[in-house]
């Protein structure tokens, strides 16, 4: 008897969890749609965020870019160049949907363009720096 | 996946890059840098291939494997002298992608939440249009300099008349352009951005001179960092925006060092017409009369040899030449007699940032025993022999001494103070800013006319002789 009654009271307490997490849920949307609601409003706030985080690694890049040693310099072009094909993220997403057409043909070149440079880049990178070796 | 956990691994992904050119501050850390590259990239890789919007596969791994294919390939076999040409060839393919991008994005805005086809954002269409005419105009840069580079097109700054007011009138038409777009948002002015913007990148590299291709390989690759920083505002993506910062600062700083080592705005060197026939109004007039000490490969092995201090001074010459493998068995015969052989790299020798470095590492000289002009400069004058590869402006005094020389002011390496100076020249022709160096005409000098590689290996045999 006293497993029934048990299970009983466990499969209530369950229901009332899974009642909250739907309010929870709900909430969640509510919140998600009133943020959407609220970025909406301040129009470009993304523009800001976007700009801000611009500004922070403009400044970040120009700290560790002064660091390189000289002799790195060809390596340091080699490198930056393989990640500027980061671009690749831009090009996936066209490429992506299902369907064919216009964006996704650009999606495409965009991809192999892009998988040239990373793969040509960060070889090309590594064979230098393989070259760079100490007086033994 | 849902859109935080891509934005935290998009995140992770960017200090993945800074990560990567921090690891270049030293030689020993760089290759680990690299690796970090590699893992940006494939993190950023997967997780937009795990984002919602991105279905299709096949499409997406047979571009990649064409690209990647093609890529490795050129990578693997691609020659060290060749890399100037290699990395804006590079270059251009970043630019072309962006435009792509931007297309794809500007057609079918839906894919990246930008609204739909004519009614998309002000703000996202400034971005796009400034990232595809960035990228417009360092594909077409890019591909002038890759063939400048290759020799494909003449070195020599290609000038023509109202070059300037032509290139102004494009910015300006570009500029109304871009506004045009933002109003009507047609897809005939989208592609007219596409067109000016080409031929203003390949007005802007074409009169640009063979020896000012540092600066522009630099800027361009500044351009290429730029670019994506605009696609990466357009998509609202914070790691296209860090990297394109990375990048666009990371070129910027090495054009403003490429125009220091030159003692020249950047502004000068994007003017173009620098160098060729027409520079350098005193150059060689007062020279006819004087007589160059030209010697054989013996008598630069026996000065050598009897030097307890050698530095080599290697130029694009050298490269040209081939002879980086050469010197370094000349320098290594001369080490083992107990000589003190050093290298001395100015920061615009060659035809790219850090171009000597590179070519003197594959021919496995220590990155020990090459010096940057500063480091090296004042021990010229406790030198006996300077050995001159290839090189000619950078040692030229005249930039020190005549104020009505084009180099004026430019930072050279001091060989002159050295007791004996060695100059490897095929002949007297002047260097890249058509300056005659009145080095050659010294007490001290001694000319060696050959090809830079063959006189290397006539040193060394004269070496291996006695």
């Amino acid at each position: 008897m006293a497993s029934e009654t048990f299970a009983e009271r466990a499969t209530e307490i369950a229901n009332e969890a899974s009642e909250l997490a739907k309010e929870v849920a709900s909430l969640a949307v509510e919140a998600s749609r009133l943020s959407a609601e609220a970025a909406g409003q301040s129009g470009d706030s993304t523009l800001v965020v976007g700009l801000t985080v611009f500004v922070l690694a403009v400044f970040v890049g120009y700290h560790v870019v002064w660091r390189v040693t000289p002799a790195l310099h060809s390596p340091l072009m080699a490198v930056t160049n393989a990640i500027s094909s980061v671009i690749i993220v831009g090009a996936l997403i066209a490429a992506g949907p299902a369907g064919f057409g216009f964006s996704e043909v650009m999606g495409f070149l965009a991809v192999i363009l892009a998988s040239v440079n990373i793969f040509g880049g960060f070889i090309v990178t590594q064979r230098m720096l393989s070259m760079f070796k100490k007086k033994k | 996946m849902n859109a935080d956990l891509a934005a935290l691994l998009y995140l992770v992904a960017s200090i993945c890059f800074i990560l990567a050119l921090r690891g270049l501050s030293h030689p020993t850390t760089s290759r680990a840098g690299n690796l970090y590259g590699m893992a940006g990239m494939a993190i950023a890789i997967l997780t937009t291939l795990a984002t919602p919007g991105v279905v299709s596969y096949s499409l997406i791994i047979v571009g990649m494997l064409i690209g990647g294919a093609i890529g490795t390939v050129i990578a693997l076999k691609i020659k060290m002298t060749a890399l100037p040409q290699l990395v804006a060839a590079f270059h251009s393919l970043v630019g072309l992608a962006a435009v792509f991008v931007a297309a794809a994005a500007f057609f079918r805005p839906e894919a990246y939440g930008l609204g739909v086809p004519g009614d998309i954002k002000v703000a996202s269409l400034i971005e796009m249009s400034l990232g595809v005419a960035i990228g417009a105009i360092t594909f077409t840069g890019s591909v002038v300099a890759f063939a400048k580079l290759q020799g494909l097109v003449t070195g020599k700054p290609l000038v023509f008349p109202m070059q300037h007011p032509l290139n102004a009138a494009l910015g300006i038409l570009l500029v109304v352009l871009i506004v045009l777009l933002c109003l009507d948002q047609s897809g005939l002015v989208f592609w007219l951005i596409v067109l000016v913007a080409l031929a203003l990148g390949l007005l802007l590299i074409l009169p640009i001179g063979g020896a000012d291709m540092p600066v522009v390989v630099s800027m361009l690759n500044s351009y290429s960092g730029w670019a994506a920083c605009g696609i990466g505002f357009t998509l609202q993506n914070n790691l296209l925006i860090i990297t394109g910062a990375l990048v666009g600062s990371s070129g910027a700083i090495l054009s403003y060092i490429m125009c220091k080592g030159m003692n020249r705005s950047i502004f000068n060197v994007i003017l173009g017409g620098f160098g060729g026939e027409t520079a350098g109004p005193a150059a060689g007039a007062d020279m006819g009369d004087k007589t160059v000490k030209s010697g054989a490969a013996a008598d630069a092995a026996f000065l050598m040899k009897n030097a307890s201090k050698v530095i080599i001074v290697p130029g694009y010459g050298m490269a040209v030449a081939q002879a980086q493998h050469a010197l370094r068995e000349m320098a290594d015969i001369l080490k083992k007699e107990g000589v003190d052989v050093r290298y001395a790299i100015h920061p615009v020798a060659g035809r790219m940032p850090g171009h000597m470095n590179v070519l003197l590492a594959e021919a496995n000289v220590p990155y020990d025993e090459v010096f940057e002009m500063d480091e090296i400069n004042r021990d010229f004058a406790a030198t006996d022999v300077a050995f001159v590869i290839g090189a000619n402006d950078i040692t030229n005094p005249a930039a020190k001494t005549d104020p009505a020389s084009p180099i004026y002011g430019m930072p050279i390496l001091d060989v002159d103070k050295s007791g004996t100076v060695l100059f490897i020249k095929r002949s007297m022709a002047s260097g890249y800013a058509g300056v005659q160096n009145e080095l050659f005409f010294r007490d001290n000098t001694m000319m060696l006319f050959d090809d830079a590689k063959k006189m290397c290996e006539h040193i060394v045999k004269a070496l291996e002789q006695d």
